[in-house]
């Protein structure tokens, strides 16, 4: 007798196969939470909303790994570097009086020589501990975080919006950017959806920047990076300098990740100072993993898909779970648990979704 | 003389492949037994049955019975071969770098002084003897008249000496019968193998066998009682050394008689002008490193280059291609080639098919058609259009280009998006050639063609290879293991020994010739035996 649940078997192992369990079962968890938050009674067009604000906030500094991905240097999990970097052209930018739509892309012109800069000596590291990139990126993030805490206090900053107020020297923890350029994008360019701003501005950024990643994947230049992040062996036998497209993706992702926490930080309205960039990495990596990317393939698809599933999938969490578990921050404990759980399912295995 | 060791009618079949044919043989006490033939020839697997290695039982056994000391021994484990005393020499050492020499050989094989700890907690926590272990480690390196230092670390010690660690560690166990020695010479300089075969006969004449596992037929003749022949899993020959000779052996060790000579009209001759001149080239790599080679490669033939695993000839193209660091002066039509630099090698008109076709060949996860086309968009622009000062990937001229060579060469494929990984070997191999191809070298160079592919796309492979020098006129310079493969397709072949080329022959040339250039023996006998 025929099996009458072999076809959703066959539909289930498709699936699973072709997109990888993360993302399977992150949707799957996702609709059920849709699915309690209608039968709430929570607003739709809000978790929209937000859902929308996380992508352009997050969908930068998610695709600053793909360069990574792409060049063979695996996940960046370094790229709180390049976030200093943003973060340090940020205040430039405030110290230097920038505001509105041209004071945001001029702290992006900022950022990008100082990020190239400091991503070609993080390149240079890379290709010399070939193999342990990833252990070393993240040692090598976390040092510079450290690092950075102590330029923070002695960097001769002046504006009074970014030092204490009381001693006058050093920058402060959290800096709030509202009145300079945050959500500039936003409030020149927003459409009205069930009576709420949605940040077409900031979403546009994103779309340019991943056309851009796109166009660049398809030159010959992006061919190649591939080739060497592929096969390095491959590649030199046809002529590729391997490590020289490794300094380049390393690059790439450093511009990026600066280019991105500016986004960030744009859409939130605030420079996280300090600590602040010590876990963010995580988030980008979890969020291509659950995309669909593994440590040797990634595409732009992998990108939004996964920052939408996954910022939706907190931003959903937070209120219908504090509604059936009213206490604690049990938010908080599902990102921590879907990110990291994602990032160690995706390291025990090289293999993936397509 | 007692035989202690005899192995009667075995075979072993690989997945329906017959590689051994029930082979035959036994050592006395003493006696120092021979093992001689090509790669392939079955020798490992002989060897892999006496030692019980796990891959002979999970490819289902072999037939025929093991008879140690007379009596049947049933050895289904490394560990139980040991036991039975058959020691092993192995090829690629089994020693630790970072433990001495000591502790090497008492390695598992402890002496060891109760204490009270392990009186409490049992016996693994017994004290090491290290006094009664040194003894037993001095007596054992001085059976092998060599003087090692016992307790330096064995991987500060030269490479020949790490041999004679290795020989030590196997007859310090006492129940040692049987020693085996696979090719144990490949590694040592010419003193060190001297002092090596010393000491084999030293341990003979202690009473205990010898198997001899070796492609160098000079030291066959030089120590050997029995020499045994393999030639494709068969027993071909087996006799003692007085009933024959170097050159006898020699022919029975190659012995295949050329089917149809498909290339005996050689176009080319010395008069021919010449596509690549070699000279004194030394390749670094690692297990086939090339040390001043001197070759003359002529415009629009097919020449072989041959010789056993491990003497250097699939460095040669490796090194002119700039895979492995390389020196000396490789010239092409005449003018010096820029080694070290891939991109040059392939500008200058040379491409290469590697042998290594999944790690160097191809992009496993790739598509068919990017797999084909990268090398030419890398090297020469091709396959791409002007973006505003973007080159981009011309993905139509792409598409074209793969859909004629999925035509041309017969690619059984899903269509020219397919990763290359789901291919069969015959059709990634394929790939291969089409990569190079499109990149219209004059000189192509092809490592082991057909390494790994059924023997229908073998031929199909060979003759297009064939085809592309009589009709588009490039030189192929192909090197491969399988001697029959080269003598059937190539005008001329170069046989490679000791990293250098020993001599370059037709392939109509006697199967002696060939097997003496092989086994290194050629300038020796070859000229007496004319």
């Amino acid at each position: 007798m025929k099996n009458p649940l072999a076809p959703i078997g066959s539909l289930w192992r498709g699936t699973t196969e072709r997109f990888g369990y993360p993302k399977v079962f992150i949707t799957l968890f996702l609709v059920l939470l849709c699915v309690l938050a209608v039968i709430q009674g929570q607003s739709m067009p809000g978790f929209l909303k937000d859902t929308l604000t996380r992508l352009s906030m997050i969908g930068v500094l998610t695709l600053a790994m793909v360069p990574g991905i792409v060049s063979g240097i695996g996940l960046n999990f370094g790229v709180s570097i390049g976030i200093l970097t943003g973060l340090l052209a940020g205040c430039i930018g405030v110290e230097l009086g920038f505001t509105g739509v041209g004071g945001f892309f001029l702290t992006n012109l900022v950022a990008i020589p100082i990020s190239t800069i400091v991503g070609l000596g993080y390149g240079w590291l890379l290709n010399r501990v070939k193999g342990d990139e990833m252990t070393v990126s993240t040692y090598v993030g976390f040092s510079m975080v450290s690092l950075m805490c102590i330029f923070w206090l002695i960097l001769p900053f002046k504006s009074p919006i970014m030092i204490w107020a009381i001693g006058g020297k050093g920058l402060r923890n959290t800096i709030a950017i509202k009145d300079t350029f945050g959500q500039a994008l936003d409030n020149f360019l927003h459409i009205d959806m069930f009576g709420l701003q949605m940040p077409l501005g900031s979403l546009i950024w994103l779309a340019i920047l991943c056309f851009l990643m796109w166009v660049f994947l398809r030159s010959k230049a992006g061919v190649t990076m591939s080739a060497a992040g592929d096969n390095p062996r491959f590649a030199r036998a046809i002529g590729i300098n391997v490590n020289k497209q490794r300094l380049l993706g390393t690059t790439l992702s450093t511009v990026l990740g600066a280019i991105g926490i500016l986004a960030y930080a744009h859409g939130f309205g605030f420079f996280q100072l300090y600590v602040g960039p010590l876990n963010m990495p995580f988030i980008p990596v979890a969020a291509v993993l659950i995309g669909g990317a593994t440590m040797r393939r990634v595409t732009i698809s992998h990108v939004i898909s996964g920052t939408i599933l996954m910022q939706a999938l907190l931003i959903i969490a937070l209120p219908v779970i504090s509604k059936i578990v009213p206490d604690g921050a049990f938010s908080e404990v599902i990102r921590i648990i879907v990110s990291n759980g994602v990032i160690l399912y995706a390291l025990t295995r090289s293999g993936g979704g397509k | 003389m007692d035989k202690v060791l005899e192995m009667r009618n075995i075979s072993k079949e690989y997945s329906g492949n017959r590689v051994l044919k029930g082979v035959n043989l036994s050592v006395g006490a003493g006696e120092v037994h021979a093992i001689v033939g090509e790669n392939g020839a079955g020798k490992s697997t002989l060897m892999n049955i006496l030692f019980g290695m796990p891959v002979i039982h999970q490819t289902g056994g072999f037939g025929g019975e093991i008879l140690i000391d007379g009596k049947l021994a049933k050895i289904h484990s490394p560990h139980g071969a040991m036991e039975a005393g058959i020691g092993m020499v192995h090829q690629e050492f089994m020693l630790l770098p970072t433990f001495t020499v000591t502790e090497n050989i008492k390695l598992n094989r402890e002496t060891l002084k109760s204490n009270p700890v392990s009186a409490l907690f049992g016996p693994t926590l017994k004290t090491l003897d290290h006094k009664s272990m040194k003894e037993d480690a001095k007596k054992a390196l001085d059976l092998l008249a060599v003087s090692i230092d016992d307790g330096v670390m064995v991987g500060s010690l030269p490479v020949g000496h790490m041999q004679f660690v290795e020989i030590a560690r196997e007859i310090d166990k006492k129940q040692v019968k049987v020693l085996v020695f696979d090719e144990p010479t490949a590694v040592l300089t010419e003193s060190e193998a001297d002092m090596l075969l010393d000491a084999m006969k030293r341990l003979a004449a202690r009473g205990i066998g010898i198997l001899f596992i070796t492609h160098r037929l000079d030291e066959v003749f030089a120590i050997a009682d029995t020499i045994t022949v393999l030639r494709d899993g068969e027993q071909v020959a087996s006799m003692p050394k007085k009933d024959t000779d170097i050159v006898k052996i020699a022919k029975l060790m190659v012995g295949h008689t050329v089917e149809a000579c498909v290339r005996c009209d050689n176009k080319t001759d010395e008069k021919s002008p010449l596509a690549l001149s070699i000279r004194n080239l030394n390749v670094a790599m690692p297990g086939e490193r090339v040390r001043g080679l001197d070759l003359d490669i002529r415009k629009g033939e097919i020449i072989g280059i041959g010789g056993l695993a491990g003497q250097g000839k699939v460095g040669i193209a490796n090194g002119i291609m700039g895979m492995y660091p390389a020196t000396g002066e490789v010239l092409l039509d005449g003018k010096p080639v820029v080694l070290n630099d891939p991109t040059a090698s392939i500008k200058r008109g040379m491409a290469f098919v590697s042998e290594d076709r999944r790690g160097v060949g191809l992009l496993l996860d790739v598509s068919i058609e990017t797999n084909i086309t990268i090398a030419a968009m890398q090297v020469y622009n091709k396959f791409t259009t002007n973006l505003l000062g973007l080159k981009m990937a011309d993905a139509k001229a792409i598409r074209e280009r793969a859909l004629e060579m999925i035509n041309v060469f017969d690619i059984r494929c899903t269509g020219p998006t397919q990763p290359t990984r789901r291919l069969s070997g015959g059709n990634q191999q394929k790939v291969c050639i089409a990569r190079a191809l499109t990149l219209e070298p004059q000189v192509l160079f092809v490592s082991e063609p057909t390494r790994g592919i059924d023997i229908g796309a073998k031929k199909l492979v060979l003759d297009f290879l064939v085809n592309l020098n009589e009709q588009h006129g490039i030189t192929i310079v192909m090197t491969s293991s399988e001697l029959a493969e080269l003598r059937s397709v190539c005008d001329r072949i170069a046989i490679i020994y000791g990293g250098k080329s020993v001599g370059i022959f037709k392939p109509d040339d006697p199967d002696e010739t060939y097997g003496l250039a092989m086994a290194g023996a050629l300038s020796a006998n070859v000229k007496g035996a004319k």
